[in-house]
Parts: structure tokens; C-alpha cells; sequence
């Protein structure tokens, strides 16, 4: 299958997304320009990644989805696309509107960089079908502005339906009901902090990220 | 109009023999503003004027060095057709006057220095000097310094997308008033695909890319040269603004455009500004530079030529371009969202013709001004002793509450509050990050990684500079050596006092020599690097502290890890116990924090004996026969145990009934490695090869530490204090 990686002006974890889905999974990737107003159409998904998209100066995101290419990620994701939105990336689908909540400074107020225990909450994604209910999984976090925040109605219906889909086994960062990520209703839009595509390959630590990784490739396979 | 009077020149640090050297340069007085132009290009900064004599001596090159000192950076051969480009550089007034800034800027500064050549950064490492955080007072402004300098480098480093992997932090009074930022980077670049810092081609086009030109940081160079006196808070204003964000996108445009094929040469606007990037890439390449101000992007209005000449604004380029092929060049810029604007053009004058709405304000000759600074020779005696020789009389009485309070001291304790304000991760290349000897980095799509590891030493070289900084580049070597690397070249910061005092300039001749010496005989040339002079607070000078950033390159492999693996496994102390006497022990950790040290001499450096172990350990380690590796420096033996401990597994060791026990667990003498095994025989054997010791002190066990009847503790309690202490020390 074929990935698209959008790049905004900021973004520096895009080449890490391209080299874990193409060289530790042999899958295709193409790299999608913030400018560009359309996604080609043989990308089955994409993922926007980390980084500091125009800065982030004002807000996290706050520039990123004015641009033509959150447009088109957004068509791309009511036709039923796979979208995986990776730290700065889930900050730029809550802020246009793709995910409910924000993301606000962590606690301590520094950014915090280390590998973090997540809990998988549920399997019933294409973005966790590979992995076990339950499972425990170590991913990097690496933001400043990472801790989740909704109101309690918001919290309760993720909960309720079934869209927290990561949660930190020891809160870093002082996020809601330890939510490190959640989808959206439909279930093809995913938004978490941290950093599966950093845990693809064994010299760096954890292979653990290749279960999201395979479970788009299985749920795309399935289609 | 006599506008040049002695107030004027004192003001620009312009001595009266400079100021005639000038005057027969130009053959006339100069104006105001290019009095400003010499007096930036002519400061200790960018000049070295009194330490270029003495750099001379250090060792250059090797089969490996593609590009040694003289451009941004030197370039070493890592095979594969690649290269890496690195340097080390300071930020350290700056970081003083405004530490977020100041550390911010010095990223910015030699990441620029790095992708200049066509390199794109992959790591950068951070060698930090601050005053004690709990010292009754200046506690206060060393721990807002901390803070400040350590969010700086995060927020800088964290944005650009560029992995902060390494480094080293420590205290000590005499950075109190002066604290030390030196940052090093590294890159990779394609051989064949070096870009110089070289105005060729006569009527080419000279392009000004990046971000607009202010009044921020007007005469940095000058401030970085000339001592901290109360007026220095006065000197904010010369302290410039940083943004990783606009530096992301101008690594990107820098790096596309160069594969246009339509760029000469490019270099960056660092110290002096676009002063600095236009007489030095005329004079390199033997030509002259026109330009116009007026068409120099400026975000201020009514900038005067003085100012936009010397502004020291961050985040822009000069690059020199084909003619005809301007377009190209403005393409990349404009997709990035950079400005990009044609000042001027290359000429065959030698002359840098600075010209304002097509009027001349400044005509220079480049190579002058750029390569015949004026040189001196400056007198020097033996450095100053300020601590005793003589140790004083001591017990040791509880060595167990002796190594706790060594863990938790600051230069000893964990530095994960600041390495987890990093991101050590991005670009998914470390093996090895902060906390290890040595930072390992791969290059992706080879089967090549680089080992650097950053080592400095004040105390020591305040002891003894010449030995000290051969220390220091041992220690380093020794880092390299310990996660299987081949050490293969240098760069240097050289921080010291005031050079004109004739015992600071002996400090510094005795450093460099002692670092050519060490450097030559462990093969890893000097391929560029920094001098930081004048860091001084009211009078009272730094410690002599030469910091080493060495680079070595080994196979892509996942080091062998500092922390002993699993029980039942020989501990083993390479290069033996390398006894002390007391003389040599006042240089320690032990003898500064518990018994008020220091005193005496650095421990004792045999080269030839440290480079054997350096073999021998490189062979161990690539053959896998460690299951953990830890170098021996800072506490000694008692300290590496404890660290090596810290991820569960300890060990009980026994160490020889003679000599003093604070001696044997605590002195620092170098070439010793800890190692743990499953085989210590074919270890063994491979030290006797190497003709150095290996003596098996213990066995690795569970949950504690015991060197027999000396301490036993578990491995909580020793650890405790080294995790939280810096945050303590931080926040109270």
C-alpha cells in the first residue's frame, strides 16, 4: 500500500514516518506538499507528523489547518481514508476540527522526551486490529504541548464510544484520563502523542510501533 | 571630518596600533563605519588574534580528513562516499547576559555553520559550565542560568528537528559569573557535493537569503571579546534573537537549492554578520564583493549602513550564484517562504565596496580585512597555582556516605531533568543517547555510525593545563574507544580568561600544546573549532577549560549499554587500579566535594598505556564479548560501580586489602574501563594482546552493591540521590 506523508514547513518528523513505513515495513510512501489542494489517488492513507508546522507559534496547529492540504486530508478522511495523525499531527486534527479536544502545555511546562508505557484500550480500529486488547507498549513521547484536554461530556462519549485507543500507563504529561489517543467517530481518523513510527526498528529500542503500522496494512488488505 | 577620536576607538575595543594599521591599510581615515567593519572583523572573535600563533601547532590532517580548519566546519571521510561535517562552538556571553537566547542562538549558530557546506545536521551535543546551583550567593542567578540556558537549547534544537544526543554538565564556582555554552554539530554530506564559503566567478550574483536584517545583536563579536563588567547588562541588546522555525526552512531551501546546481559558494551570517560572510568569501576566493545595502531585506526602518553591517540577526545566508541562473535560487526560496533578494555582485577589485542607494559608505580591501588581522605574540609566564601541592591530612571515616553524597553531587548526579527536555530521538538514528560514554548516531543507508563524545576538565587544566587537556582528550578517546569506535579527528573550544594577562596566555599555550601532543598521538587531528577568550567576571578568570569533541565511526550495532545485564556475570576493570598517591588524588571529585579540595596535580596520563586500552577495549566490545561497558572518570571506580548498577543489577566486588580505601575507590586515574562478562578468559586474553591489565574484581549480582568490607548498599539507596538530586538542587 501507499502512505502519504504530508509535509508542512516545520514538520521534522516526516522523514522518520517515510523511512519507518518504507524501510522497516516495505510499504510505499510519497511525501504530500502543505500546498497542494488534492491527495493523488493511489495514496490509501495518511499520516501527518510531528514537528512545529509553521512554527507553532500561536497555537499548535492553528496555522496548519488553513492550509489546502488539511482541506484535502479532510475529503480524504469523510470517503473513509486512514489518517494517523502523530504529535504535532493530532494537534493539527484537533484544532481543524477532525478530532474533539486540545492540546495544552504539559504540566511540568517543559517538553518532556523519553519512551512512555501506553495502554492499547481497544482493538477495534484499523489502527489496532494487530495488537491485543490490553497490551502494554512502549512508544517515545517528545512535545511540550501534549497533555489532552475536552470538556467532561466529550471525555464520557469517547469513553463511551470506545474511542480512547492509547492511554499512558503513568501519565506524563498530565493529559485527561491518561488519553494518549483517541479516533474519531467514524473510526478512520486516529490523533495520539506519541511516537510509534520511532519504535519500528530494534536499534532504536521498540518494535512495539509496528503494530499500528500492520494493522492499517491488515485493515487496508481487508478492504 | 575627524569623526575617529581615541573615545570612538576605545569604544570599538581598537587599539592604537590597530587603529594605524588601518590607516595604512586604507591609506586614509577610515569612516564610522568601516572603523565598525575592522573592529568585528579584527576582534578576538573572529579573528584569533592571540591565539592563531599557537593554533598553528595543533595536528591537521590525516588520510581521513577531507577539509580541515579555516571553513564553517571540517569534514572527515566516513566512507560509503560520505562525509561528516562538524565543529564545536561557543555561545558563552550571550548565555550570560540572556541565557535563553544566548544558548538558543549558539544551536543556531553552528547548525548553520553545518548546513552551509551541503551537510544536513543529525546531531548536535552540548558542554555546559555553570556556577554551583546551591551556592549561598549566586545560587539564585546560576539556577536561572541553568534553566534558562537548558530551555534555549531545547527550544532551538527540539524545533529544527535536529536530536540533541549528548553532552556533558558541570559546576563549579569559577562559572559562576561566566558560564560556558559550547555547542557541537555534526552533519552528513556527500563527498563530491562540498559547498565552500567561496565568491568565485566574477559578475556573479551575490543573493541575501533568509530572515530579514534588524538592530539585534549590533557588535556580538565585540562583546564576546572584552571582559563582564557591571555595564555588561547594559549589553542585552547585542545578544541576538533566535528562530528555529525560519532556521528549518532555510536548512531546507539551502540544501534544495543546492542541488540546483546554480550556487557558487554560500555562507552563513554569524558573528559579524553579512561583514563577516562577504569580506571572508571574497578573500577565499581572491575576489571583490559589491553591494548594496538598500537592497538588503531589513525589518527596521531607518537603518543606518553601520548597523545593517554589523547586525549579528539570525537565520540568514550569503550565497554567490551562477550568473543567469538567479531564478532558480529565488524559486526555492519563494516555495520555503524565504526572502531571497540580489545585494550585489562579484568583482575583480579585491575590494569590499559597500554602497547605500548607490552611494559608497565603505570600501575595504577583503583580504585585509579578512585574513591580516593583526597577530600577536602575547607575552606569557608560567599559568598561576592558586591551590596548594601539598595535601592536607585526612581520614576517610564512612566511604559508604561518602559515594551517596558524590552521586548526588551536581557534576556526578543523573542529568535527565535537562537531557529529557531534549528531543534525543528525531531523525530515528540513535543507538546510544544521553546518559551513555559516548553518543552513537547511524547513518542511515550505510553500515557506518558515528561514536562523539564531547569531554573538558577545568579543574584539572586549573591544576595543570598542559596535562589537563591531554586529559581531556584521553578521557574523550577513552568515551569512543568504550561503545567500539575508532577515534578519527577533533574539533576544540578552547574557553579561558583574559589573554593579556601573561599567566591566562600561559594557561592557553600550555593547553594547546598538551592538546597537540595528545591529539597527534591518539591520531585525531584538529579540523576546526573555536576560541572563547576574555571569560572573565570582574577580574577573576574561568578555569582553563579546553572541551574536545572527538568523532569516531563504527559499525551500525546497537553499544554495549553502561548498566551490568544479568547476575552470575565476571566484573572486570580493564587497564587495572592504576594506583595514585595523594598529590595526585586532589584534582577528584572526592577531594573537591568531601575533603575541600583541590590541590596538587591531575591524576597521571601515560598515552601510550591509555591507547593500548583503548584497542583492547574496542576488540572486546566488537567482538561482543561485554555484556556492559563504563568508562572510569569523575569518582572513580566507587562511581562506575554505582552507575553501572543502576539498572538492577550490582555486584560484589573485592578490591586489594592494601593502600588507602578512599584512594582505591575514589582516585581518577584514567585508562580503565569496567567492563562485565560471560567470558572473562577470552577478555582476558585479548588485554594481554594489548599488553594491559584486566583484573576480575567481582561477580554481578541482584539488587545491591557490595565491594567487600568497604561498602554495601542497595542499589534504591545509591540510587536516589543521583536520580533526583539536580531537580532538587533546581526547584528546592
Amino acid at each position: 500500500m501507499k502512505f502519504g506523508v504530508v509535509v508542512f514547513p516545520g514538520s521534522n518528523c516526516d522523514h522518520d514516518a517515510q523511512f519507518s513505513v518504507t524501510a522497516n515495513l516495505g510499504e510505499k510512501a510519497e511525501m504530500l506538499w502543505h500546498r497542494d489542494a488534492a491527495i493523488p489517488g493511489d495514496i490509501d492513507a495518511v499520516i501527518l507528523p510531528g514537528g512545529f508546522s509553521y512554527g507553532d507559534y500561536l497555537l499548535c496547529g492553528a496555522i496548519a489547518k488553513f492550509s489546502p492540504i488539511i482541506a484535502a486530508v479532510k475529503s480524504f478522511a469523510a470517503k473513509g481514508g486512514p489518517v494517523i495523525g502523530i504529535c504535532n499531527g493530532f494537534q493539527i486534527l484537533t484544532e481543524s476540527g477532525l478530532l474533539p479536544g486540545a492540546l495544552v502545555r504539559n504540566t511540568n511546562l517543559k517538553y518532556i522526551c523519553k519512551p512512555v508505557a501506553l495502554r492499547i484500550e481497544t482493538t477495534n480500529s484499523p489502527f489496532t486490529n494487530q495488537a491485543n486488547q490490553g497490551q502494554i507498549v512502549t512508544f517515545p513521547i517528545a512535545h511540550g504541548e501534549g497533555r489532552y484536554t475536552a470538556d467532561e461530556a466529550t471525555l464520557d462519549q469517547l469513553e463511551a464510544e470506545d474511542r480512547v485507543i492509547f492511554r499512558y500507563v503513568d501519565n506524563p504529561n498530565g493529559s485527561l484520563r491518561d488519553i494518549a489517543g483517541i479516533c474519531n467517530k467514524e473510526r478512520n481518523v486516529l490523533g495520539m502523542m506519541p511516537h510509534p513510527e520511532r519504535a519500528t526498528d530494534a536499534l532504536m529500542g521498540s518494535t512495539d510501533g509496528l503494530t499500528v503500522f500492520r494493522s492499517i496494512i491488515s485493515a487496508f488488505a481487508a478492504k | 571630518m575627524a569623526t575617529i577620536t581615541p573615545d570612538v576607538l576605545t569604544a570599538h575595543n581598537v587599539t592604537a596600533d590597530e587603529y594605524s594599521k588601518i590607516l595604512s591599510i586604507l591609506g586614509r581615515e577610515p569612516n564610522l563605519t568601516e572603523l565598525g567593519i575592522f573592529s568585528v572583523m579584527w576582534s578576538e572573535h573572529c579573528s584569533y588574534k592571540s591565539s592563531r600563533v599557537h593554533l598553528k601547532k595543533l595536528p591537521t590532517r590525516s588520510k581521513y580528513v577531507l577539509l580541515g580548519p579555516g571553513e564553517n566546519a571540517g569534514i572527515i571521510d566516513i566512507g560509503d562516499g560520505l562525509g561528516v561535517a562538524f565543529k564545536i562552538e561557543s555561545h558563552n556571553h550571550p548565555s550570560f547576559i540572556e541565557p535563553f537566547q544566548g544558548a538558543a542562538t549558539g544551536v543556531g549558530g553552528i547548525l548553520r555553520d553545518i548546513f552551509t557546506m551541503g551537510a544536513r545536521p543529525i546531531a548536535v551535543l552540548d558542554s555546559l559550565r555553570f556556577g554551583p546551583l546551591d551556592d549561598p550567593q549566586t545560587g539564585t542567578r546560576n539556577r536561572r542560568i541553568v534553566e534558562g540556558v537548558v530551555s534555549g537549547i531545547s527550544h532551538y534544537g527540539n524545533c529544527f528537528g535536529v536530536p540533541t544526543v549528548g553532552g556533558e554538565c558541570v559546576f563549579d564556582k569559577s562559572y559562576s559569573g561566566n558560564p560556558l555554552v559550547n555547542v557541537f554539530a555534526l552533519g552528513v554530506i556527500e563527498k563530491d557535493k562540498v559547498f565552500l564559503g567561496q565568491a568565485h566567478g566574477v559578475g556573479n550574483p551575490v543573493i541575501y537569503v533568509g530572515a530579514k536584517t534588524g538592530r539585534d545583536g549590533i557588535h556580538g563579536a565585540t562583546m564576546a571579546s572584552d571582559e563582564f563588567t557591571e555595564e555588561s547588562k547594559q549589553k542585552r541588546p547585542n545578544v541576538q534573537m533566535g528562530d528555529p522555525f525560519l532556521e528549518k526552512l532555510l536548512l531546507e531551501a539551502c540544501l534544495e537549492v543546492m542541488e540546483t546546481g546554480a550556487v557558487v559558494g554560500i555562507q552563513d551570517m554569524g558573528a559579524a554578520g553579512l561583514t563577516c560572510s562577504t569580506c571572508e568569501m571574497g578573500s577565499r576566493a581572491g575576489t571583490g564583493i559589491e553591494i548594496d545595502l538598500a537592497k538588503v531585506p531589513q525589518r527596521e526602518t531607518g537603518m543606518s549602513p553601520y548597523e545593517i553591517m554589523l547586525s549579528e540577526s539570525q537565520e540568514r545566508m550569503l550565497l554567490v550564484a551562477v550568473k543567469g541562473r538567479e531564478q532558480e535560487v529565488f524559486d526555492v526560496f519563494e516555495k520555503w517562504g524565504l526572502d531571497a533578494a540580489e545585494i550585489g555582485v562579484v568583482t575583480d577589485t579585491g575590494l569590499l565596496r559597500v554602497k547605500n542607494h548607490g552611494q559608497i559608505v565603505a570600501e575595504i580591501p577583503n583580504r585585509e580585512l579578512a585574513d591580516e588581522a593583526p597577530l600577536y605574540n602575547r607575552p606569557f609566564t608560567k599559568p598561576a597555582r592558586k591551590a596548594p601541592l601539598e595535601a592536607p591530612a585526612f581520614t576517610a571515616t564512612d566511604v559508604k556516605a561518602d559515594l551517596i553524597r558524590l552521586l548526588g553531587s551536581g557534576d556526578i548526579c543523573s542529568k535527565k531533568w535537562i537531557y529529557e527536555q531534549y528531543d534525543h530521538m528525531v531523525r530515528t538514528n540513535t543507538l546510544s543517547g544521553p546518559g551513555g560514554d559516548a553518543a552513537v548516531v547511524r547513518i542511515k543507508g550505510t553500515d557506518t555510525s558515528v561514536a562523539i563524545s564531547l569531554d573538558g576538565n577545568g579543574r584539572y587544566c586549573s591544576l595543570d593545563p598542559r596535562e589537563g587537556a591531554k586529559l581531556a582528550v584521553a578521557e574523550a578517546c577513552r568515551n569512543i574507544s568504550t561503545v567500539g569506535a575508532q577515534p578519527m579527528a577533533a574539533t576544540n573550544n578552547l574557553n579561558f580568561g583574559n589573554p593579556q594577562k601573561p599567566e591566562i596566555m600561559a594557561q592557553l599555550v600550555e593547553a594547546i600544546e598538551g592538546m597537540a601532543e595528545a591529539c597527534t598521538h591518539f591520531e585525531t587531528p584538529i579540523t576546526g573549532g573555536n576560541v572563547s577568550l576574555y571569560n572573565e567576571t570582574l577580574g577573576e578568570g574561568i578555569h582553563p577549560t579546553p572541551v574536545m569533541g572527538i568523532v569516531g565511526v563504527l559499525k551500525v550495532t546497537k553499544p554495549a549499554p553502561i548498566e551490568f545485564q544479568s547476575e552470575g556475570k565476571s566484573v572486570v576493570l580493564l587497564g587495572g587500579f592504576r594506583d595514585e598517591d595523594l598529590t595526585r588524588f586532589g584534582a577528584t571529585q572526592y577531594a573537591n566535594i568531601i575533603l575541600g579540595g583541590p590541590w596538587g596535580l591531575p591524576p597521571a596520563l601515560d598515552m601510550d598505556y591509555e591507547k593500548r586500552v583503548h584497542s583492547a577495549i574496542r576488540q572486546i566490545v566488537t567482538s561482543g564479548l561485554a555484556e556492559s561497558a563504563h568508562d572510569l572518570s569523575d569518582g572513580g571506580l566507587a562511581v562506575a560501580l554505582a552507575e553501572a548498577s543502576f539498572g538492577g543489577i550490582g555486584a560484589r566486588v573485592t578490591l586489594p586489602a592494601s593502600g588507602r580505601p578512599e584512594l582505591q575507590l575514589f582516585h581518577e586515574a584514567p585508562s580503565r574501563i569496567l567492563i562485565s562478562t560471560a567470558n572473562a578468559q577470552d577478555v582476558r586474553a585479548i588485554a594481554d594482546e594489548f599488553q594491559v591489565e584486566a583484573v576480575e574484581i567481582g561477580t554481578t549480582l541482584a539488587g545491591q552493591l557490595v565491594i567487600e568490607d568497604r561498602i554495601t548498599a542497595t542499589i534504591d539507596e545509591l540510587r536516589q540521590p543521583w536520580s533526583t538530586n539536580l531537580e532538587k538542587m533546581l526547584h528546592g
